[in-house]
């Protein structure tokens, strides 16, 4: 197994910033919109974007929910490892909300479409859009694209793109692993 | 996430530490769930399930049949008293023409001990008893337990007696294996004559004073006297067993401490607990209702995606 380094701590820094500016552009004051990580690896990132709103541009009101999907799923049975669950924490109404999805890699966009499915449970949003850090184009099984986009990698099957968060794995960086 | 370790739900005899943990995270997530504006989740839309009632029933009945549709299987119900079963069926050719309709999950309640067990050898589908005569409610014991962890935090270590008829009671044998298995003290407390002769040799203390065992414990889970199941007269008078074994506030207020009351119903109120019991902040009999669904949800997706294609 060998892997090779796609972002350092530095790059993913600037790339969060891009994406953080880029959401205050389309959003400026994020009075109806909300912000929500996919659970489990889309919650640091979207923790992440969180903070550098509030520390950065002094945006106090964005509101940070994590959702989980995985009783939305449409592998439920079909893989080995059975579907493990995560918490779902949304306190706010997304009934009328821009709603942003944010998760770190957007891969065949099966997950995304769960998404789509279990927010619906919590009323109905005004709009979705999605933020990922990494596009793996050419993987898509779904009709499904970013609205914005850290990086795009062209990865073939075989490989996988980790993403590591200091806070769990105790570096910021993006591997793609040759399995 | 690990998996259950049984493809069956049968008897709470038959699983470990580790899946009463799991069935209670699942659960977690599904009373969750069970609270959004839209309760439903599309996990086992691909999943048909069948709810066997060959003995009466409504709560478990109404309970199971929620829970499947919360997860969007689809169900078919059936009961004894409007089925062929009159004719003189056996259950193994009822569950069999049943299963041959594609049927991968039959819930069944049965007034023969055993009826579970049985049917699992002898059929291809995941089985899961809603009670099974006077041996085992495994669901019940369950939603017991987690509303006790959802109360006071964890189930280790608690002190809990079981008032009333044990001996016709599949929730009480149940509740003994469920609460041992998870580390808490169990006494059981009613008339000699209702109790179980060996109940010792499940490791549990027999206690025939009431203000005795409510003293000692924290939760009491008060149980129905199942008439229907007595053939022969128990104790002298309804009366009688109310004014030794029935819960009421006097008793309570009496107390130097804060009990818990449970109930798996029907209740008889003025027998084994009063109105003003029943309905008050001691008892947390409609919690217990509330968490029987998201329970079961639980163990039927656990078990679900033990099914393979």
């Amino acid at each position: 197994m060998s892997q090779k380094l796609l972002l350092s701590a530095k790059e993913i820094d600037i790339i969060l910033h891009r994406l953080a500016c880029q959401l205050i552009e389309n959003h400026t004051h994020f009075k109806d919109t909300v912000l929500i990580g996919i659970q489990p690896r889309g919650t640091f990132l979207a923790d992440r974007i969180k903070q550098i709103l509030v520390d950065d541009y002094q945006l106090e009101n964005v509101k940070l929910g994590y959702l989980d999907i995985t009783f939305y799923r449409d592998d439920f049975r079909r893989g080995e490892k059975p579907l493990e669950a995560n918490t779902t924490h949304i306190d706010f109404a997304v009934e009328d909300k821009r709603i942003v999805f944010i998760d770190d890699v957007l891969y065949t966009g099966r997950s995304i479409r769960a998404a789509l499915t279990a927010v619906q449970s919590f009323g109905r949003p005004q709009e979705i859009e999605l933020l990922t850090l990494i596009d793996r184009r050419f993987s898509r099984h779904l009709p499904i694209q970013p609205n914005y986009r850290g990086r795009q990698v062209d990865a073939i099957n075989q490989e996988k793109v980790k993403v590591l968060w200091i806070e769990n794995e105790g570096e910021d960086a993006v591997y793609l692993v040759n399995k | 996430m690990s998996e259950l370790s049984v493809n069956h739900l049968l008897g709470i005899k038959y699983l470990n530490k580790k899946d009463i943990d799991l069935i209670f995270e699942t659960a977690d997530h599904f009373k969750e769930v069970i609270n959004r504006p839209i309760k439903k989740v599309p996990s086992l839309r691909d999943i048909t399930i069948a709810n066997l009632f060959f003995e009466n029933s409504t709560r478990t009945r109404l309970s199971f049949e929620l829970a499947e549709k919360r997860l969007s299987a689809d169900i078919i119900n059936f009961s004894a008293a409007s089925s062929s079963v009159k004719k003189g069926e056996t259950l193994i050719d009822t569950v069999n023409n049943i299963l041959s309709m594609k049927v991968d999950m039959v819930v069944m309640r049965h007034p023969n001990p055993g009826a579970g067990v049985f049917l699992a050898k002898h059929v291809e589908a995941s089985i899961v008893n809603a009670g099974d005569g006077a041996h085992e409610h495994p669901t019940q014991a369950l939603l017991d337990s987690y509303s006790i962890r959802e109360r006071l935090g964890e189930v280790a270590g608690k002190k809990v007696v079981i008032v009333g008829d044990i001996l016709h009671s599949r929730v009480a044998l149940s509740n003994i294996f469920a609460l041992k298995l998870q580390g808490a003290e169990v006494k059981v407390c009613g008339p000699k004559t209702l109790i179980p002769k060996y109940i010792e040799k499940l490791d549990v203390q027999v206690e025939t004073d009431l203000r005795k065992a409510l003293n000692w414990c924290d939760i009491a889970n008060m149980l129905r006297i199942q008439n229907e199941r007595m053939e022969i007269s128990y104790f002298p008078s309804t009366r009688e067993y109310t004014q030794q074994f029935g819960v009421n506030k006097k008793i309570l207020d009496s107390l130097d401490k804060e009990v818990i009351i449970m109930h798996p119903g029907p209740i008889n109120r003025g027998v084994e607990i009063t109105s003003d019991v029943a309905d008050s902040n001691h008892a947390i009999i409609l919690d217990q209702v509330q968490n029987g669904v998201a329970v079961r949800m639980a163990v039927i997706y656990l078990l679900a995606s033990k099914i393979k294609r």
